[in-house]
Protein backbone atom coordinates (compact mmCIF):
# COMPACT_ATOMS: atom_id res chain seq x y z
CA UNK A 1 0.00 0.00 0.00
CA UNK A 2 2.73 2.42 1.07
CA UNK A 3 4.65 1.83 -2.11
CA UNK A 4 1.56 2.38 -4.20
CA UNK A 5 1.01 5.78 -2.61
CA UNK A 6 4.60 6.81 -3.25
CA UNK A 7 4.31 5.92 -6.92
CA UNK A 8 1.12 7.86 -7.31
CA UNK A 9 2.67 10.89 -5.60
CA UNK A 10 5.62 10.80 -7.96
CA UNK A 11 3.16 10.54 -10.84
CA UNK A 12 1.19 13.42 -9.38
CA UNK A 13 4.30 15.59 -9.34
CA UNK A 14 5.10 14.58 -12.91
CA UNK A 15 1.59 15.57 -13.98
CA UNK A 16 1.90 18.91 -12.19
CA UNK A 17 5.27 19.63 -13.80
CA UNK A 18 3.94 18.74 -17.22
CA UNK A 19 0.89 20.95 -16.73
CA UNK A 20 3.21 23.89 -16.04
CA UNK A 21 5.27 23.08 -19.12
CA UNK A 22 2.16 22.90 -21.31
CA UNK A 23 0.86 26.19 -19.92
CA UNK A 24 4.21 27.83 -20.56
CA UNK A 25 4.46 26.64 -24.16
CA UNK A 26 0.78 26.96 -25.12
CA UNK A 27 -0.08 29.53 -27.74
CA UNK A 28 -2.62 31.98 -26.35
CA UNK A 29 -5.72 33.39 -28.01
CA UNK A 30 -5.47 37.04 -29.01
CA UNK A 31 -8.01 38.60 -26.64
CA UNK A 32 -7.96 42.14 -28.05
CA UNK A 33 -8.64 41.08 -31.64
CA UNK A 34 -11.23 38.54 -30.46
CA UNK A 35 -13.09 41.07 -28.35
CA UNK A 36 -13.05 43.72 -31.08
CA UNK A 37 -14.39 41.31 -33.70
CA UNK A 38 -17.09 39.99 -31.37
CA UNK A 39 -18.05 43.57 -30.51
CA UNK A 40 -18.43 44.91 -34.02
CA UNK A 41 -20.06 41.85 -35.60
CA UNK A 42 -22.36 41.34 -32.61
CA UNK A 43 -23.18 45.04 -32.70
CA UNK A 44 -23.84 44.94 -36.45
CA UNK A 45 -26.28 42.04 -36.01
CA UNK A 46 -28.10 43.97 -33.29
CA UNK A 47 -28.15 47.07 -35.49
CA UNK A 48 -29.71 45.03 -38.28
CA UNK A 49 -32.31 43.76 -35.80
CA UNK A 50 -33.09 47.31 -34.74
CA UNK A 51 -33.44 48.39 -38.37
CA UNK A 52 -35.92 45.56 -39.00
CA UNK A 53 -37.89 46.55 -35.90
CA UNK A 54 -37.99 50.18 -37.06
CA UNK A 55 -39.18 49.08 -40.48
CA UNK A 56 -42.09 47.07 -39.06
CA UNK A 57 -43.11 49.71 -36.53
CA UNK A 58 -42.68 52.84 -38.67
CA UNK A 59 -43.32 51.72 -42.23
CA UNK A 60 -45.72 48.84 -41.62
CA UNK A 61 -47.14 50.59 -38.53
CA UNK A 62 -47.23 47.38 -36.43
CA UNK A 63 -47.40 47.38 -32.63
CA UNK A 64 -44.25 46.94 -30.53
CA UNK A 65 -44.88 43.23 -29.72
CA UNK A 66 -45.63 42.28 -33.32
CA UNK A 67 -42.60 44.19 -34.60
CA UNK A 68 -40.31 42.46 -32.07
CA UNK A 69 -41.68 39.03 -33.01
CA UNK A 70 -41.29 39.77 -36.70
CA UNK A 71 -37.71 40.91 -36.09
CA UNK A 72 -36.85 37.61 -34.38
CA UNK A 73 -38.44 35.67 -37.23
CA UNK A 74 -36.48 37.64 -39.83
CA UNK A 75 -33.13 37.20 -38.03
CA UNK A 76 -33.72 33.49 -37.46
CA UNK A 77 -34.61 33.03 -41.11
CA UNK A 78 -31.60 34.98 -42.30
CA UNK A 79 -29.22 33.01 -40.09
CA UNK A 80 -30.76 29.68 -41.13
CA UNK A 81 -30.38 30.69 -44.77
CA UNK A 82 -26.76 31.72 -44.30
CA UNK A 83 -26.05 28.46 -42.44
CA UNK A 84 -27.56 26.49 -45.31
CA UNK A 85 -25.46 28.43 -47.80
CA UNK A 86 -22.32 27.65 -45.78
CA UNK A 87 -21.64 31.27 -44.86
CA UNK A 88 -22.55 31.43 -41.18
CA UNK A 89 -19.74 29.16 -39.99
CA UNK A 90 -17.29 31.54 -41.67
CA UNK A 91 -18.86 34.51 -39.90
CA UNK A 92 -18.67 32.51 -36.66
CA UNK A 93 -15.02 31.68 -37.18
CA UNK A 94 -14.29 35.38 -37.58
CA UNK A 95 -16.56 36.84 -34.93
CA UNK A 96 -16.73 34.15 -32.21
CA UNK A 97 -19.19 35.13 -29.51
CA UNK A 98 -20.27 38.08 -31.67
CA UNK A 99 -22.31 35.77 -33.87
CA UNK A 100 -23.08 33.09 -31.25
CA UNK A 101 -24.77 35.26 -28.60
CA UNK A 102 -27.48 36.96 -30.75
CA UNK A 103 -30.57 34.99 -31.76
CA UNK A 104 -28.88 34.25 -35.10
CA UNK A 105 -26.39 32.01 -33.26
CA UNK A 106 -29.27 30.05 -31.78
CA UNK A 107 -30.72 29.53 -35.23
CA UNK A 108 -27.32 28.40 -36.51
CA UNK A 109 -27.00 25.89 -33.67
CA UNK A 110 -30.32 24.30 -34.68
CA UNK A 111 -29.82 24.31 -38.44
CA UNK A 112 -26.23 23.02 -38.36
CA UNK A 113 -27.08 19.67 -36.67
CA UNK A 114 -30.19 19.39 -38.83
CA UNK A 115 -27.98 19.50 -41.92
CA UNK A 116 -25.29 17.31 -40.37
CA UNK A 117 -27.58 14.48 -39.31
CA UNK A 118 -29.97 14.52 -42.27
CA UNK A 119 -28.24 11.38 -43.58
CA UNK A 120 -29.29 9.42 -40.49
CA UNK A 121 -32.93 9.95 -41.45
CA UNK A 122 -35.70 12.36 -40.46
CA UNK A 123 -36.63 10.66 -37.19
CA UNK A 124 -33.46 9.45 -35.47
CA UNK A 125 -31.25 11.85 -37.41
CA UNK A 126 -32.77 15.31 -37.74
CA UNK A 127 -35.49 14.69 -35.15
CA UNK A 128 -33.27 13.35 -32.41
CA UNK A 129 -30.23 15.52 -33.02
CA UNK A 130 -31.88 18.85 -33.81
CA UNK A 131 -31.39 20.23 -30.31
CA UNK A 132 -28.05 18.60 -29.42
CA UNK A 133 -26.41 22.01 -29.25
CA UNK A 134 -29.29 24.30 -28.43
CA UNK A 135 -30.92 21.82 -26.03
CA UNK A 136 -28.99 23.08 -22.98
CA UNK A 137 -30.02 26.66 -23.80
CA UNK A 138 -33.67 25.61 -23.88
CA UNK A 139 -33.45 23.49 -20.73
CA UNK A 140 -31.74 26.08 -18.58
CA UNK A 141 -33.58 28.98 -20.19
CA UNK A 142 -36.93 27.43 -19.36
CA UNK A 143 -35.77 26.35 -15.89
CA UNK A 144 -34.56 29.82 -14.96
CA UNK A 145 -37.71 31.44 -16.35
CA UNK A 146 -39.78 29.15 -14.12
CA UNK A 147 -37.70 30.09 -11.08
CA UNK A 148 -37.90 33.79 -11.87
CA UNK A 149 -41.63 33.41 -12.50
CA UNK A 150 -42.11 31.73 -9.11
CA UNK A 151 -40.14 34.44 -7.33
CA UNK A 152 -42.21 37.12 -9.07
CA UNK A 153 -45.42 35.30 -8.15
CA UNK A 154 -44.55 35.03 -4.46
CA UNK A 155 -43.37 38.61 -4.30
CA UNK A 156 -46.75 39.69 -5.64
CA UNK A 157 -48.55 37.49 -3.08
CA UNK A 158 -46.51 38.99 -0.25
CA UNK B 1 14.30 -14.86 -37.10
CA UNK B 2 13.34 -11.82 -35.09
CA UNK B 3 14.56 -11.27 -31.60
CA UNK B 4 14.23 -8.69 -28.90
CA UNK B 5 16.62 -5.94 -27.96
CA UNK B 6 16.42 -4.01 -24.73
CA UNK B 7 13.11 -3.64 -22.98
CA UNK B 8 10.68 -2.95 -25.75
CA UNK B 9 12.27 -3.21 -29.15
CA UNK B 10 11.87 -6.08 -31.61
CA UNK B 11 14.53 -6.70 -34.23
CA UNK B 12 13.07 -7.72 -37.57
CA UNK B 13 16.02 -9.88 -38.49
CA UNK B 14 14.68 -10.91 -41.87
CA UNK B 15 14.20 -7.28 -42.87
CA UNK B 16 10.73 -7.47 -44.39
CA UNK B 17 10.44 -5.41 -47.55
CA UNK B 18 8.16 -2.48 -48.22
CA UNK B 19 7.21 -3.31 -51.79
CA UNK B 20 4.62 -0.69 -52.63
CA UNK B 21 2.58 2.13 -51.17
CA UNK B 22 -0.29 4.39 -52.14
CA UNK B 23 -1.66 7.65 -50.81
CA UNK B 24 -4.87 9.58 -51.33
CA UNK B 25 -5.69 12.99 -49.92
CA UNK B 26 -8.37 15.66 -50.09
CA UNK B 27 -8.27 19.06 -51.78
CA UNK B 28 -6.95 20.99 -48.80
CA UNK B 29 -4.03 18.56 -48.37
CA UNK B 30 -3.24 18.90 -52.06
CA UNK B 31 -2.97 22.66 -51.56
CA UNK B 32 -0.32 22.04 -48.87
CA UNK B 33 3.45 21.97 -49.41
CA UNK B 34 3.47 18.25 -50.33
CA UNK B 35 0.40 18.46 -52.58
CA UNK B 36 2.09 17.11 -55.68
CA UNK B 37 3.40 14.02 -53.95
CA UNK B 38 0.21 12.10 -53.40
CA UNK B 39 -1.06 9.44 -55.79
CA UNK B 40 -4.65 10.61 -55.92
CA UNK B 41 -6.70 13.60 -54.86
CA UNK B 42 -10.41 13.43 -54.08
CA UNK B 43 -12.61 15.57 -56.33
CA UNK B 44 -14.66 16.69 -53.37
CA UNK B 45 -15.33 15.76 -49.76
CA UNK B 46 -18.02 13.24 -50.71
CA UNK B 47 -15.77 11.33 -53.10
CA UNK B 48 -18.76 10.45 -55.29
CA UNK B 49 -20.67 8.88 -52.35
CA UNK B 50 -23.77 9.87 -50.45
CA UNK B 51 -22.21 10.29 -46.99
CA UNK B 52 -18.84 11.32 -45.59
CA UNK B 53 -18.45 7.96 -43.84
CA UNK B 54 -18.95 6.18 -47.12
CA UNK B 55 -16.51 8.58 -48.79
CA UNK B 56 -13.89 7.73 -46.17
CA UNK B 57 -14.19 3.99 -46.57
CA UNK B 58 -14.10 4.27 -50.34
CA UNK B 59 -10.91 6.29 -50.03
CA UNK B 60 -9.33 3.54 -47.90
CA UNK B 61 -10.49 0.87 -50.30
CA UNK B 62 -9.04 2.76 -53.24
CA UNK B 63 -5.71 3.22 -51.45
CA UNK B 64 -5.44 -0.52 -50.79
CA UNK B 65 -6.42 -1.38 -54.36
CA UNK B 66 -3.94 1.13 -55.73
CA UNK B 67 -1.19 -0.21 -53.47
CA UNK B 68 -1.73 -3.76 -54.76
CA UNK B 69 -1.87 -2.51 -58.34
CA UNK B 70 1.42 -0.63 -57.95
CA UNK B 71 3.03 -3.88 -56.79
CA UNK B 72 1.38 -5.60 -59.78
CA UNK B 73 -0.43 -8.01 -57.51
CA UNK B 74 -3.96 -9.33 -57.53
CA UNK B 75 -6.06 -8.77 -54.45
CA UNK B 76 -6.07 -12.53 -53.87
CA UNK B 77 -2.30 -12.54 -53.44
CA UNK B 78 -2.50 -10.26 -50.42
CA UNK B 79 -2.76 -12.55 -47.45
CA UNK B 80 -3.71 -10.09 -44.74
CA UNK B 81 -5.05 -6.59 -44.31
CA UNK B 82 -4.19 -4.79 -41.07
CA UNK B 83 -6.22 -1.66 -40.82
CA UNK B 84 -8.11 0.69 -38.58
CA UNK B 85 -9.42 4.24 -38.45
CA UNK B 86 -10.82 6.87 -36.11
CA UNK B 87 -14.52 6.19 -36.40
CA UNK B 88 -16.55 4.30 -33.82
CA UNK B 89 -16.22 0.53 -34.32
CA UNK B 90 -13.55 1.24 -36.99
CA UNK B 91 -16.22 1.16 -39.66
CA UNK B 92 -14.05 2.51 -42.46
CA UNK B 93 -11.62 -0.39 -42.16
CA UNK B 94 -14.32 -2.99 -41.59
CA UNK B 95 -16.48 -1.92 -44.50
CA UNK B 96 -13.49 -1.52 -46.82
CA UNK B 97 -12.37 -5.05 -45.88
CA UNK B 98 -15.87 -6.31 -46.67
CA UNK B 99 -15.47 -5.16 -50.24
CA UNK B 100 -11.79 -6.03 -50.61
CA UNK B 101 -12.20 -9.59 -49.33
CA UNK B 102 -8.64 -9.72 -47.97
CA UNK B 103 -8.35 -11.60 -44.63
CA UNK B 104 -8.64 -8.77 -42.14
CA UNK B 105 -7.38 -7.79 -38.70
CA UNK B 106 -9.03 -4.61 -37.43
CA UNK B 107 -6.86 -2.37 -35.28
CA UNK B 108 -7.58 0.63 -33.13
CA UNK B 109 -4.75 2.92 -32.18
CA UNK B 110 -6.38 6.24 -33.07
CA UNK B 111 -3.88 8.31 -35.06
CA UNK B 112 -1.07 5.85 -34.25
CA UNK B 113 -2.70 3.23 -36.49
CA UNK B 114 -0.18 3.59 -39.32
CA UNK B 115 2.79 2.68 -37.16
CA UNK B 116 0.77 0.13 -35.19
CA UNK B 117 -0.23 -1.69 -38.38
CA UNK B 118 3.31 -1.42 -39.76
CA UNK B 119 4.76 -2.81 -36.51
CA UNK B 120 2.41 -5.78 -36.39
CA UNK B 121 2.64 -6.33 -40.14
CA UNK B 122 6.42 -6.16 -39.93
CA UNK B 123 6.48 -8.83 -37.24
CA UNK B 124 4.04 -11.04 -39.16
CA UNK B 125 6.09 -10.75 -42.33
CA UNK B 126 9.36 -11.19 -40.45
CA UNK B 127 8.08 -14.31 -38.75
CA UNK B 128 7.08 -15.78 -42.07
CA UNK B 129 3.38 -15.75 -41.25
CA UNK B 130 2.57 -13.80 -44.38
CA UNK B 131 4.30 -13.45 -47.72
CA UNK B 132 2.39 -10.33 -48.58
CA UNK B 133 0.20 -8.10 -46.45
CA UNK B 134 -1.12 -4.58 -46.49
CA UNK B 135 -1.11 -2.12 -43.59
CA UNK B 136 -3.46 0.78 -44.17
CA UNK B 137 -5.40 3.53 -42.49
CA UNK B 138 -7.42 6.65 -43.25
CA UNK B 139 -9.19 9.63 -41.76
CA UNK B 140 -11.64 12.21 -43.06
CA UNK B 141 -12.11 15.74 -41.78
CA UNK B 142 -15.90 15.69 -42.01
CA UNK B 143 -16.44 12.34 -40.25
CA UNK B 144 -13.97 13.16 -37.47
CA UNK B 145 -15.53 16.58 -36.89
CA UNK B 146 -18.96 15.09 -36.52
CA UNK B 147 -17.81 12.33 -34.17
CA UNK B 148 -15.44 14.27 -31.96
CA UNK B 149 -16.51 17.89 -32.22
CA UNK B 150 -19.40 19.84 -33.72
CA UNK B 151 -21.51 19.88 -36.90
CA UNK B 152 -19.63 21.35 -39.85
CA UNK B 153 -21.84 24.39 -40.34
CA UNK B 154 -21.76 25.48 -36.72
CA UNK B 155 -20.30 28.97 -36.40
CA UNK B 156 -17.79 28.33 -33.62
CA UNK B 157 -14.11 29.13 -33.21
CA UNK B 158 -11.17 26.75 -32.84
CA UNK B 159 -8.56 27.25 -30.13
CA UNK B 160 -4.92 28.00 -31.10
CA UNK B 161 -3.90 24.46 -30.05
CA UNK B 162 -6.64 22.76 -32.11
CA UNK B 163 -5.58 20.67 -35.09
CA UNK B 164 -7.19 19.98 -38.44
CA UNK B 165 -8.06 16.34 -39.22
CA UNK B 166 -6.42 15.34 -42.47
CA UNK B 167 -8.60 13.85 -45.17
CA UNK B 168 -6.31 11.16 -46.44
CA UNK B 169 -5.44 7.49 -46.63
CA UNK B 170 -2.26 5.50 -46.92
CA UNK B 171 -1.63 1.84 -47.69
CA UNK B 172 1.70 0.01 -47.49
CA UNK B 173 2.39 -3.47 -48.81
CA UNK B 174 4.91 -5.50 -46.81
CA UNK B 175 6.46 -8.70 -48.07
CA UNK B 176 8.88 -11.29 -46.82
CA UNK B 177 11.17 -13.87 -48.36
CA UNK B 178 11.15 -14.19 -52.13
CA UNK B 179 8.26 -11.76 -52.46
CA UNK B 180 10.43 -9.01 -50.96
CA UNK B 181 13.36 -9.54 -53.29
CA UNK B 182 12.85 -6.39 -55.33
CA UNK B 183 12.07 -4.14 -52.37
CA UNK B 184 14.21 -1.04 -51.96
CA UNK B 185 12.83 -0.19 -48.54
CA UNK B 186 13.03 -2.40 -45.45
CA UNK B 187 11.66 -2.52 -41.93
CA UNK B 188 14.33 -3.32 -39.37
CA UNK B 189 13.00 -2.66 -35.86
CA UNK B 190 9.81 -1.84 -34.04
CA UNK B 191 9.32 -0.46 -30.55
CA UNK B 192 5.97 -0.98 -28.91
CA UNK B 193 4.62 2.07 -27.09
CA UNK B 194 3.12 2.28 -23.63
CA UNK B 195 -0.05 4.22 -22.98
CA UNK B 196 1.00 7.42 -21.24
CA UNK B 197 -1.29 9.98 -19.63
CA UNK B 198 0.05 13.11 -18.01
CA UNK B 199 -3.32 14.54 -17.17
CA UNK B 200 -4.20 16.66 -20.21
CA UNK B 201 -7.99 16.74 -20.44
CA UNK B 202 -8.42 19.38 -23.15
CA UNK B 203 -9.62 17.61 -26.31
CA UNK B 204 -8.52 20.67 -28.28
CA UNK B 205 -4.93 20.10 -27.25
CA UNK B 206 -4.10 16.67 -28.64
CA UNK B 207 -0.46 17.60 -29.22
CA UNK B 208 0.05 18.08 -25.48
CA UNK B 209 -1.81 14.84 -24.73
CA UNK B 210 0.31 12.76 -27.14
CA UNK B 211 3.78 14.33 -26.71
CA UNK B 212 4.60 12.39 -23.49
CA UNK B 213 3.81 9.07 -25.23
CA UNK B 214 6.04 10.02 -28.16
CA UNK B 215 8.85 11.00 -25.77
CA UNK B 216 8.46 7.76 -23.82
CA UNK B 217 8.57 5.53 -26.89
CA UNK B 218 11.45 7.41 -28.50
CA UNK B 219 13.55 7.38 -25.32
CA UNK B 220 12.96 3.63 -24.92
CA UNK B 221 13.73 3.06 -28.59
CA UNK B 222 17.00 4.99 -28.56
CA UNK B 223 18.05 3.33 -25.30
CA UNK B 224 17.17 -0.19 -26.50
CA UNK B 225 19.21 0.22 -29.68
CA UNK B 226 21.85 2.47 -28.13
CA UNK B 227 21.17 5.02 -30.86
CA UNK B 228 20.80 8.78 -31.00
CA UNK B 229 19.31 11.35 -33.39
CA UNK B 230 22.56 11.09 -35.37
CA UNK B 231 21.64 7.56 -36.45
CA UNK B 232 18.51 8.74 -38.24
CA UNK B 233 18.05 11.04 -41.20
CA UNK B 234 14.64 11.86 -39.80
CA UNK B 235 12.82 11.13 -36.57
CA UNK B 236 9.23 11.25 -37.77
CA UNK B 237 6.25 11.85 -35.51
CA UNK B 238 2.66 11.51 -36.66
CA UNK B 239 0.52 14.46 -35.70
CA UNK B 240 1.81 16.28 -32.67
CA UNK B 241 1.39 19.62 -34.41
CA UNK B 242 3.49 22.70 -33.66
CA UNK B 243 2.60 22.85 -29.99
CA UNK B 244 3.08 19.10 -29.40
CA UNK B 245 6.38 19.14 -31.24
CA UNK B 246 7.70 21.88 -28.95
CA UNK B 247 6.60 19.84 -25.95
CA UNK B 248 8.26 16.70 -27.31
CA UNK B 249 11.56 18.54 -27.75
CA UNK B 250 11.34 19.83 -24.18
CA UNK B 251 10.46 16.39 -22.75
CA UNK B 252 13.26 14.68 -24.67
CA UNK B 253 15.78 17.25 -23.43
CA UNK B 254 14.58 16.71 -19.87
CA UNK B 255 15.24 12.99 -20.38
CA UNK B 256 18.76 13.73 -21.52
CA UNK B 257 18.27 13.08 -25.25
CA UNK B 258 20.39 15.25 -27.52
CA UNK B 259 17.65 16.52 -29.84
CA UNK B 260 18.51 17.57 -33.37
CA UNK B 261 15.55 19.79 -34.19
CA UNK B 262 16.34 19.81 -37.90
CA UNK B 263 15.81 16.05 -37.97
CA UNK B 264 12.56 16.03 -36.04
CA UNK B 265 9.87 15.84 -38.70
CA UNK B 266 6.26 16.04 -37.57
CA UNK B 267 3.78 15.12 -40.31
CA UNK B 268 1.13 17.32 -38.67
CA UNK B 269 3.42 20.36 -38.88
CA UNK B 270 4.46 19.61 -42.44
CA UNK B 271 1.32 18.61 -44.31
CA UNK B 272 -0.29 22.07 -44.25
CA UNK B 273 1.33 25.44 -44.71
CA UNK B 274 0.94 28.30 -42.23
CA UNK B 275 -1.42 30.24 -44.52
CA UNK B 276 -3.90 27.34 -44.61
CA UNK B 277 -5.20 28.40 -41.19
CA UNK B 278 -5.12 25.00 -39.49
CA UNK B 279 -3.88 26.40 -36.17
CA UNK B 280 -1.52 23.84 -34.57
CA UNK B 281 -1.30 21.61 -37.69
CA UNK B 282 -2.79 18.46 -39.18
CA UNK B 283 -3.97 15.38 -37.30
CA UNK B 284 -5.77 12.09 -37.87
CA UNK B 285 -4.70 8.62 -38.98
CA UNK B 286 -4.49 9.87 -42.54
CA UNK B 287 -1.94 12.55 -41.66
CA UNK B 288 0.97 10.24 -40.86
CA UNK B 289 -0.27 7.64 -43.37
CA UNK B 290 -0.45 9.96 -46.37
CA UNK B 291 2.85 11.65 -45.54
CA UNK B 292 4.52 8.25 -45.16
CA UNK B 293 3.17 6.96 -48.45
CA UNK B 294 3.32 10.24 -50.35
CA UNK B 295 6.65 11.59 -49.25
CA UNK B 296 8.75 9.50 -46.85
CA UNK B 297 8.66 6.08 -48.54
CA UNK B 298 9.42 7.47 -52.02
CA UNK B 299 12.35 9.41 -50.54
CA UNK B 300 13.61 6.24 -48.84
CA UNK B 301 13.22 4.23 -52.04
CA UNK B 302 15.13 6.85 -53.99
CA UNK B 303 17.90 6.82 -51.41
CA UNK B 304 17.42 10.50 -50.49
CA UNK B 305 16.72 9.28 -47.01
CA UNK B 306 18.69 6.39 -45.66
CA UNK B 307 17.10 5.54 -42.35
CA UNK B 308 14.15 6.98 -40.48
CA UNK B 309 12.22 6.08 -37.37
CA UNK B 310 8.50 6.50 -38.02
CA UNK B 311 6.38 7.07 -34.97
CA UNK B 312 2.69 7.83 -35.42
CA UNK B 313 1.05 9.11 -32.27
CA UNK B 314 -2.49 8.42 -31.10
CA UNK B 315 -4.81 9.97 -28.52
CA UNK B 316 -7.00 7.22 -27.11
CA UNK B 317 -9.99 9.30 -26.12
CA UNK B 318 -13.65 9.21 -27.03
CA UNK B 319 -16.31 11.93 -26.90
CA UNK B 320 -17.77 10.13 -23.87
CA UNK B 321 -14.55 10.28 -21.84
CA UNK B 322 -14.13 13.93 -22.82
CA UNK B 323 -17.59 14.78 -21.52
CA UNK B 324 -16.92 12.84 -18.33
CA UNK B 325 -13.85 14.98 -17.76
CA UNK B 326 -11.31 12.15 -18.10
CA UNK B 327 -7.77 12.96 -19.16
CA UNK B 328 -6.45 11.83 -22.53
CA UNK B 329 -4.12 8.79 -22.76
CA UNK B 330 -1.63 8.83 -25.62
CA UNK B 331 0.29 6.09 -27.39
CA UNK B 332 3.07 5.96 -29.97
CA UNK B 333 4.72 3.03 -31.71
CA UNK B 334 8.04 3.32 -33.49
CA UNK B 335 9.15 1.54 -36.67
CA UNK B 336 12.58 1.85 -38.21
CA UNK B 337 12.47 2.07 -42.00
CA UNK B 338 15.64 1.88 -44.06
CA UNK B 339 16.68 2.23 -47.64
CA UNK B 340 18.32 -1.00 -48.70
CA UNK B 341 18.14 -4.00 -50.95
CA UNK B 342 18.75 -7.51 -49.80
Amino acid sequence: MGNEKKVSRAQQEKIERYKQLVDRLSPKSDMVTGLWRAFWVGGAICLLGQAITEFFSRVMLWGATSAATATSICLIFLSALLTGLGVYDKIGKYAGAGSIVPITGFSNSVVAPAMEFRREGLVMGVGAKLFTLSGPVLVYGICSSIIVGLIAFFMEVL
Amino acid sequence: MGRRMGERTVVLGNRPGVVSWASIVGRKEQEGPYGGRFDQVLDDELNGETSFESAERKMLETAVTLCARKAQREMGEVQMLLSGDLLNQIISAGYAARNLQIPFYGLYGACSTMSESLSLGGMLADGGYADRLIAATCSHFCTAERQYRAPLELGNQRTPTAQWTVTGAGAVMLASGAAAKEAKVRLTHTTCGRVIDLGIADANNMGAAMAPAAADTLCAHLKDLNRSFEDYDLVVTGDLGHHGRDLLIELLRQSGVDVREDRLFDCGCEIFSARQDVHAGGSGCGCAASMLCGYLLPELAAGHLNRIVFMATGALLSPTTTMQGESIPGVAHAVVIEHGEE
